[in-house]
């Protein structure tokens, strides 16, 4: 009897053993060690129109000045027509875009980081504009090659929120304990979210570069741990009716969804008026968004907005 | 937001919108022209062989299929004349593929009389002299152009000679003297289009495709190919018409200033 309740306890301290080594392999110790906040969701909300009356044209093309966005484009040389396309595109009306790319190509110029692996780029890519660019942007915007993204609603979005403190802004996921934002949809951080970013990045015990040896975690999931450990938390874009502002699909698909759950108000029900970013675009849409967004309108409306954007040069299908 | 120019427009240059549907595509196409760019025209009708009180739709005295689409066109503009003819100063026929911006064929028609005979598509260039304008990307008529075509029907100067709608209706508007009109913006750009947006953006068509010896004016492709004020798309989706009055109406880069400022 003796004999049978030792191998018992064997078993129950081999089995306690076993699942913490899995545990700490797995690096789900989301929640500890960490002044965990008691928010469920974080939503995060645009400007009033009535904050942004009464300005002089003067004092809004200097507002608009002062708002700099950074954009990261990964991509990987399979994405090629993607990549062109977004090169074409939207990503003129960034203050700056780079293409982080997994290994040099020949016909784009891209910083390279010598990896495949989408944490291992996402990780290099933010040390990099870190270090190059700490001083010349306030907003970081880090977008996959098949996102459209509307850079000058992303910069109404961020008018009245201070890049010096933690912003980081998206389409947010719930999974489990952790809220992320979804890499589809669009990335945006403030300086400050990229400054402790660059600090943790650094700490291997909190965010190491092998996401954990059991599973690995998608990227953009193992930015939101790493930021967490920061006191960055993500936060849900949605403009005054409560609509997403990034959206990890494209109009075409939200549309088929509105035309199904809500058929009498289809493009009422469907997407924001000023939406930030739409994904899951081949290359032929974003030219057709570029038409659609920047150009084709109904004569005889005129705003008055708070920001003053011009159309980039050298282009001229915006 | 200001649309004090788009309202007093909408006062100043009326347009009547007669759409080409039947029975088979009142619920599968017309329904969403109905819930999107239709309701942007001062008045709207949905011309089909059935009566269809609860759409609404017309009745008229044909029948379904592409050997009647001549008669069916008659049978319209005879119809809104009749009955609608004070209501609008401008007529225009789409089809329930077509998708139009109302507000824009506006601007572009606001600079002429609709007592002038003349009338304004996608022009093309065979087998008429001044050229025809596209069934597809929808065509519109002055009120004075509309008048001459029915005029016609009664005297029997025009009669039915075939089942190609765009060009019968075209040959005997050239024969009452209605002038076909350019439509291209101030910086000669196409506003009616016979195909959806992508194509005519990122397609390039084949030097043997028969549209390029059709087209009255040179083509463009690529970004120039359209006017930031386009009027029409033709082959257009029902879910294409939602996602097109969405970026057309309703979703806009904030503060943008465009490059293109009539």
């Amino acid at each position: 009897m003796i004999s049978e309740s030792s191998s018992f306890v064997k078993g129950v301290v081999l089995g306690g053993a076993f699942c913490v080594v899995v545990t700490l392999l797995g690096h789900i110790k989301v929640g500890h060690g960490t002044k965990a906040h008691h928010h469920e969701h974080h939503h995060i909300q645009a400007p009033n129109k009535e904050d942004v009356l009464n300005l002089s044209e003067g004092e809004r093309m200097e507002l608009s000045k002062s708002i700099r966005v950074y954009c990261i484009v990964l991509v990987k040389p399979k994405d090629l027509g993607h990549w062109a396309a977004v090169k074409e595109t939207w990503s003129k009306h960034c203050d700056k875009v780079e293409f982080y790319s997994s290994e040099n190509v020949k016909v784009f110029e891209s910083v390279a980081l010598n990896t495949n692996d989408m944490w291992a780029m996402m990780r290099k890519a933010y040390k990099i504009t870190y270090e190059r660019y700490k001083d010349e942007f306030n907003w970081f915007f880090l977008a996959y090659p098949t996102t459209f993204a509307i850079i000058e609603n992303l910069k109404y979005f961020l008018l009245k929120k201070d890049p010096s403190q933690p912003f980081y802004i998206g389409h947010t996921v719930k999974s489990g304990d952790l809220e992320y934002v979804d890499g589809e949809g669009g990335i945006v951080l403030s300086i400050e979210s990229l400054r402790r970013l660059s600090r943790v990045l650094e700490d291997s015990d909190k965010c190491p570069e092998q996401g954990g040896m059991i599973w690995k975690l998608a990227e953009d999931k193992q930015l939101a741990i790493c930021l967490k450990y920061t006191g960055v938390f993500a936060e849900n874009a949605e403009d005054s009716e409560g609509k997403d502002v990034f959206n990890t699909k494209s109009v075409g698909a939200l549309i088929k969804e509105a035309m199904s759950t809500h058929p009498q108000q289809v493009v009422d029900g469907c997407c924001s008026d000023m939406a930030i970013t739409f994904s899951g675009l081949a290359p032929n849409h974003m030219h057709v968004m570029m038409y659609g967004v920047y150009r084709l309108r109904p004569y005889g409306h005129t705003y008055n907005d708070a920001l003053v954007f011009l159309p980039p040069t050298g282009s001229d299908n915006d | 937001e200001d649309a004090g120019e788009a309202r007093a427009l909408y006062e100043q240059v009326r347009i009547l919108c007669w759409v080409m549907t039947g029975p088979r595509t009142l619920e599968t196409k017309a329904r969403h022209v109905r819930a999107t760019w239709a309701r942007h025209c001062n008045v709207a009708l949905f011309m089909s062989s059935e009566a269809d009180e609860r759409f609404p739709a017309v009745g008229l005295p044909v029948q379904e299929g592409r050997h009647q689409l001549y008669w069916k066109t008659i049978r319209a503009f005879q119809y809104v004349h009749r009955h609608h003819l004070g209501q609008a100063d401008w007529f225009l026929k789409a089809d329930d593929d077509t998708f139009l911006v109302a507000a824009n064929l506006r601007w572009l028609l606001a600079g002429h009389s609709p007592e002038r005979p003349i009338y304004f598509g996608k022009r093309f260039k065979p087998f008429v002299k001044q050229g025809y304008m596209s069934g597809g990307a929808g065509y519109v008529l002055s009120k004075e152009a509309l008048r001459r075509f029915v005029a016609a029907f009664a005297s029997r100067a025009c009669t039915h000679t075939s089942a190609v709608e765009d060009l019968a209706l075209g040959q005997c508007l050239e024969k009452v003297g209605v002038e076909a009109g350019d439509s291209r913006d101030t910086w000669g750009r196409e506003t009616f289009h016979p195909f959806p947006p992508e194509s005519h953006l990122t397609d390039k068509f084949s030097q043997s495709f028969w549209y390029w010896s059709y087209c009255y004016y040179p083509i463009v492709e690529g970004p120039q190919c359209c006017s930031d004020l386009s009027v029409s798309f033709h082959y257009v989706s029902g879910e294409q018409m939602y996602a097109l009055e969405y970026l057309t109406h309703r979703l806009r880069p904030y503060g943008y200033r465009p490059r293109y400022r009539p």
